[in-house]
């Protein structure tokens, strides 16, 4: 009970935090920065319970993304249908997908699994790049109108901010419980063994499809989200390098943390619109990170910091003492 | 009559890719062998073998030949340098761990010569001209038989290494149980690290035999390496004559698939047939069901 409660206080504070932080920020750049940290937290967090929690690596989930905007830029930008509506549907139509090739891709391994997925992510980008009468093509499609609520317009960073932020808000509370819950256990003996998760009765089979299917459907909603944030979109956001942006947020803020992926989805997220030379070496660095995080560092940035406090607190304990 | 040669041509330019995707595959099929892992970073040789040659015969002037020989050696040190940087020092990491870092140096090989070489498309010239030969009808370029040379040449090569010297028998030994090879006196590690000069040589020149064809560019890695990669799970990861045939069979449907279905989803049918085999046989085609590693 005591751990529950110290978490639900954690997710409060972490909350209030981001409800206020536009009260500081206001007409600065940053909000517009935060609202992409949003997006990429939504993401990063879905990849995270595949990856971080079940050890199920995917390689192509910027497809999910992709297909989240798609969705519902196409058919927001052409009909005049609610958009709410719409990303509802996306969502369900990207669960749908994952869902249905979740079984045959989850039941590879390791090294496969990684290069299924990768395949999965590349036919869906070439995809979106030649069904040129819907999507636009490597031009991309513009026009897609903004969400509204009641007499709201979501045009501006504010009120974009949270819009996104209730979102992604909404996601971690979810995911955080899930981790929590006996689902959340049978993941993580899924990733230290799946055969002794079998044996202890886990239908890993089944469970692995659901999850990727619950970070596709986040992907989707991230993806929708964007679309209707930026009201033009391109393949090349949806594209491999997009994925492994993602895979470098978890890996560097956590693999198996919640935070940890807002951690690396911040990082990451403002790294390029801060440091300007970044933009040149992005890849190069994110290369960099990924080795040497996975080498010297492999809980990510939040386990590294959990126990340089952990040392601190032993270090003034003794000292008490 | 025109159909006829149409069809002859795409299949001579599907073999010709073919070859190369074979070539590949026998990269990723020696590592897998020797470590059970799958390179990520295979792709990016390919892509440094084109550039180099490029690069060694525009900015350095070499010649044709030297520059090739040139751009093998420093593509296998790269090879060399990444084996005992980020994978020796992990000898018994997980999977996911081994995964991640070979992506890492995927996209760090490709930032890197990016930063070098730029953006732009490359063109590596023809080895011996570009006047196409007529063989029944179709024509054919020198290139293409260049490859088909060289692809058939390193078959051999690696059927006598790998049957016939002590090496690579020593290779084949730890492919089937690096313990056992190595109470015989088999050094692992080395072959370890033998594993990855090798197939680093071999993506690098098949990068610079195809470059003349398709052109080269700082990100061609991805698309040749998964490719290559869907030759070899086709052959059922052996760096023999299924991956060839796998090779082969890839290049063939992809040209044929190009030709009279779609052009612009060209790469998409090469992703289609590996989501396929892995989904069907992910064993191989050719290679009899064995127990689940786990």
């Amino acid at each position: 009970m005591k751990k529950n409660n110290r978490q639900t206080v954690i997710f409060i504070i972490f909350a209030a935090a981001v409800l206020v932080a536009p009260f500081f920020l206001k007409g600065n750049y940053l909000l517009n920065v935060l609202i992409f940290v949003g997006i990429n937290t939504m993401l990063a967090v879905g990849l995270n319970l595949l990856l971080g929690y079940a050890g199920q690596i995917s390689l192509g989930h910027a497809a999910f993304f992709g297909m989240g905007a798609y969705i519902s830029g196409i058919i927001t930008s052409r009909f005049g249908v609610d958009p709410f509506l719409i990303m509802m549907l996306s969502a369900l139509l990207s669960g749908l997908l994952a869902f249905a090739i979740g079984f045959p891709i989850l039941k590879l391994k390791g090294h496969y699994l990684a290069m299924a997925t990768l395949g999965f992510g590349i036919i869906m980008y070439i995809l979106f790049n030649e069904t040129v009468d819907w999507t636009g093509g490597p031009s991309g499609l513009s026009g897609i109108p903004n969400l509204k609520v009641g007499s709201v317009v979501f045009d501006n960073d504010w009120n974009n901010y949270y819009l996104v932020w209730i979102f992604t808000l909404a996601v971690m509370l979810l995911s955080i419980n899930l981790t929590r819950s006996r689902i959340g256990r049978a993941l993580r003996a899924i990733h230290d063994s799946e055969v002794a998760a079998r044996v202890m009765g886990v239908n890993a089979g089944v469970l692995k499809v659901q999850i990727f299917t619950v970070s596709a459907v986040f992907s989707a909603l991230a993806g929708s989200l964007y679309a209707h944030v930026m009201t033009f979109i391109s393949p090349a956001s949806f594209g491999f390098n997009f994925s492994v942006e993602l895979l470098t947020m978890i890996v560097i803020g956590g693999l198996g943390s919640i935070y940890g992926s807002f951690l690396g989805a911040a990082i990451l997220t403002m790294l390029p619109e801060f440091l300007r030379v970044f933009q040149d070496f992005d890849i190069i660095v994110y290369g960099l990170m990924l080795i040497l995080m996975t080498m010297f560092m492999p809980g990510g940035l939040v386990s590294g910091l959990e126990s340089a406090m952990q040392f601190v607190m032993t270090k003034i304990r003794g000292k008490e003492e | 009559m025109d159909n006829v040669r149409q069809l002859f041509q795409y299949i001579l330019s599907g073999l010709s890719n073919g070859a190369i995707y074979a070539l590949i595959g026998f990269g990723f099929a020696m590592i897998y062998n020797a470590t059970g892992i799958i390179n990520f970073a295979q792709g990016e040789f390919v892509m440094l073998g084109g550039m180099l040659t490029v690069f060694f015969l525009a900015a350095v002037k070499l010649p044709l030949v030297p520059a090739i020989i040139l751009a093998i050696v420093v593509s296998t040190i790269v090879g060399i340098i990444f084996e005992r940087l980020a994978i020796r020092p992990l000898k018994n990491a997980q999977p996911l761990s081994l995964i991640i870092i070979t992506i890492g140096a995927s996209i760090f090989i490709r930032g890197v010569a990016m930063l070098i070489w730029g953006k732009d498309t490359h063109v590596l010239r023809d080895f011996s001209g570009n006047d196409p030969l007529y063989l029944a009808g179709a024509t054919i370029l020198p290139q293409n038989l260049w490859i088909f040379a060289i692809t058939v040449l390193i078959i051999v090569a690696s059927k006598i290494f790998f049957s016939y010297s002590i090496v690579g028998k020593a290779m084949r030994a730890c492919s089937y149980n690096p313990q056992a090879a190595g109470l015989a006196g088999v050094n692992v590690n080395n072959m370890v690290l033998l594993s990855f000069a090798l197939s680093s040589a071999i993506g690098a020149l098949a990068g610079i035999i195809i470059a003349p064809l398709t052109m080269t560019a700082y990100d061609v890695g991805i698309l040749l390496g998964l490719k290559g990669f869907c030759a070899v799970i086709i052959g059922g990861m052996s760096s023999g004559l299924g991956t060839v045939i796998g090779g082969l069979l890839l290049g063939l449907l992809e040209s044929l698939g190009a030709g009279f279905i779609s052009a612009s989803y060209k790469d998409a049918i090469a992703f289609i047939i590996l989501l396929l085999i892995l989904f069907i046989r992910p064993e191989g085609l050719f290679r009899k069901k064995e127990t689940e590693r786990v």
